[in-house]
């Protein structure tokens, strides 16, 4: 083709929101032709570096792929040691392992929305739904002892008890939750021109959403009924009756637009509140780990022989780790799969046929570990011109386009 | 306020993550919210390292990020302050023996303030660029006794 596409490298760095990653996009005039994508800027080796570890010392491991899913991957990859093992878990631990990863999707879901806001130009909305979400790392802090990296969970149970005189501080943050619903809602789903921005754009369908194996709420948004809570009940999940949440639920129907992922989003803020109430309800009496001397633990593991895999519902998606034990101190096999991995082929036909100010926000619907950026170039082939873009252009694009649309 | 007088020419921090886990960088975020709000002390993000006097370096540098790390601290202009976020960085932490990890961050450029902690919190990372400030402020010609003299002015 002799008319002129542009070539837009984008990343790795980029200043402020997420991790490293490269992306490069053929433009034609002002829409989005085809993307390549060109991840392992943030390669660090962790399998290999677990296989060298005992299975107590990589449960500290996995918490730190993701610091903002740093509950999923222990609570993944414990379920698996777990099951290779054969280790039951005491109920109470179990209660406190799912109030700890819903905390988690509280926080996660609310940054999540603070970072889209800031995509499309609100930054006072930014700083509004960091400002609800701090509270949520008070409580966490309270509970763990940490804001990120909780260091709670163990294999066959958790660190740390909740105490009777913790409750009244997390029922008071549950209500701040319930009230903060409205204001949420008035922001994020009432307000016109981020209805202006996001409907339409970044679609991704049902089939599209199959074919790609999205998960989490990526896949809810374009309407695929899939939730591990919901299909695989595990840990205290299968006490209660956990329905995944589409976007139909509150619109009435499902476009798989951004607009759609802001919903499901929302209203698995409010879902995580409940489950969480439930847990502070009927939290069982009785021991948290099935046994409290690392040592001995350690023993049993290394006498351990078989394979085992963990699946829990992260904030992004569906999250496993799989595991065999070899009779050894270190693990044979640790292989963990996060829900970005899924999710980074979705954005292929969210992005197709966009325009170029779209591209921050379409990027940030799925939620990735990986995201903004620092440094676009526009490199046009036939003159070999080359034209250099930063990442605040890029956003200054963005917020534009939304003025644009507001006026 | 007095203390904005001192920091008369507010420090502008770029933000580059050669590998961390992502938890650093989104306390780093928080340090904008308004629990933290340091923009109150004139601290800024930028998005280019060009604009910026303070380099917030987090994670444990792997082979891909190792040349931009190096091509970052030499866009950033002189004179300039490199913080590492992070146990990560200032050390290798958890990561210490893998073969895609070629840090720590001070085996590659100079390094002036360190923030440990896995990870930090907000709080300290506001200490360490004011530690910054003061490397800076040295930079810029003011004696030892000068600056301990304005710390006090600013404590008092």
């Amino acid at each position: 083709m002799s008319v002129s596409t542009y070539k837009i490298p984008i990343g790795p760095i980029h200043p402020s929101l997420a991790e490293p990653m490269t992306f490069n996009f053929e433009i034609s005039g002002e829409r989005i032709q085809s993307v390549d994508l060109a991840p392992g800027d943030n390669h660090r080796g962790i399998e290999f570096m677990g296989r060298n570890r005992n299975v107590v010392q990589i449960i500290y491991l996995a918490e730190r792929i993701c610091g903002i899913c740093s509950a999923s991957h222990p609570f993944a990859f414990c379920r698996a040691v777990e099951n290779a093992a054969g280790i039951e878990v005491p109920p109470r631990a179990e209660y406190i392992r799912v109030i700890i990863s819903e905390l988690e999707r509280i926080h996660s879901h609310i940054l999540w929305a603070g970072i889209a806001a800031e995509e499309l130009g609100f930054n006072s909305v930014l700083y509004l739904s960091w400002k609800v979400r701090e509270e949520v790392l008070d409580l966490l802090e309270m509970l763990t002892g940490n804001r990120i990296n909780y260091g709670m969970f163990m294999i066959g149970g958790v660190r740390r008890d909740i105490l009777a005189e913790q409750v009244p501080k997390i029922r008071e943050t549950l209500q701040y939750y319930k009230d903060a619903y409205q204001t949420l809602e008035d922001v994020f789903l009432k307000d016109p021109s981020i209805a202006l921005r996001t409907k339409n754009v970044g679609i991704m369908t049902y089939e599209d959403a199959l074919h790609l194996a999205s998960v989490g709420p990526t896949a809810r948004a374009s309407g695929v009924k899939k939730d591990v809570r919901q299909d695989q009940p595990y840990s205290a999940y299968a006490d209660m009756d956990i329905k995944a949440i589409t976007p139909d639920i509150y619109s009435g129907e499902v476009n798989g637009d951004v607009y759609d992922r802001i919903i499901v989003r929302i209203l698995e803020v409010f879902q995580s509140v409940q489950i969480i109430e439930y847990c502070i309800n009927n939290l069982p009496e009785g021991e948290i780990l099935s046994e409290p001397k690392i040592v001995k633990l350690l023993g049993t593991l290394k006498k351990a022989k078989g394979e085992g895999v963990g699946r829990h519902e992260a904030p992004r998606g569906e999250v496993i780790h799989y595991i065999k034990l070899n009779e050894s101190e270190n693990p044979e096999v640790w292989k963990a799969r996060a829900p970005t991995y899924n999710n980074l082929m979705s954005w292929l036909p969210m992005l197709q046929m966009q325009e170029i100010a779209d591209i921050p926000i379409v990027i940030a619907s799925i939620d990735p570990c990986i995201g903004c950026m620092d440094r676009v170039t526009l490199v046009d082939p036939g003159s070999n011109k080359k034209q250099v873009l930063t990442r605040e252009e890029l956003v200054k694009l963005s917020i534009e386009k939304t003025r644009r649309m507001v006026r | 306020m007095k203390l904005d007088k001192y920091l008369d020419r507010s420090l502008w921090v770029f933000h580059l993550n050669t590998g961390s886990c992502n938890g650093c960088d989104i306390e780093i975020v928080a340090l904008l919210t308004p629990r933290y709000d340091v923009e109150r002390f004139g601290i800024k993000l930028v998005g280019s390292p060009k604009h910026a006097d303070v380099l917030l370096v987090t994670g444990p540098v792997n082979r891909k990020m190792l040349p931009r790390l190096k091509l970052i601290y030499e866009q950033t202009p002189d004179p300039k302050a490199v913080i590492v976020v992070g146990t990560c960085g200032s050390s290798g932490g958890v990561f210490y023996d893998s073969y895609n990890i070629v840090g720590p961050v001070d085996k590659h450029i100079p390094v002036d303030v360190y923030v440990p902690g896995c990870p930090i919190r907000p709080e300290a990372i506001i200490n360490g660029v004011l530690k910054a400030w003061l490397k800076l402020e040295r930079l810029r010609g003011s004696s030892g006794v000068e600056i301990e003299k304005k710390i006090e002015e600013v404590n008092a």
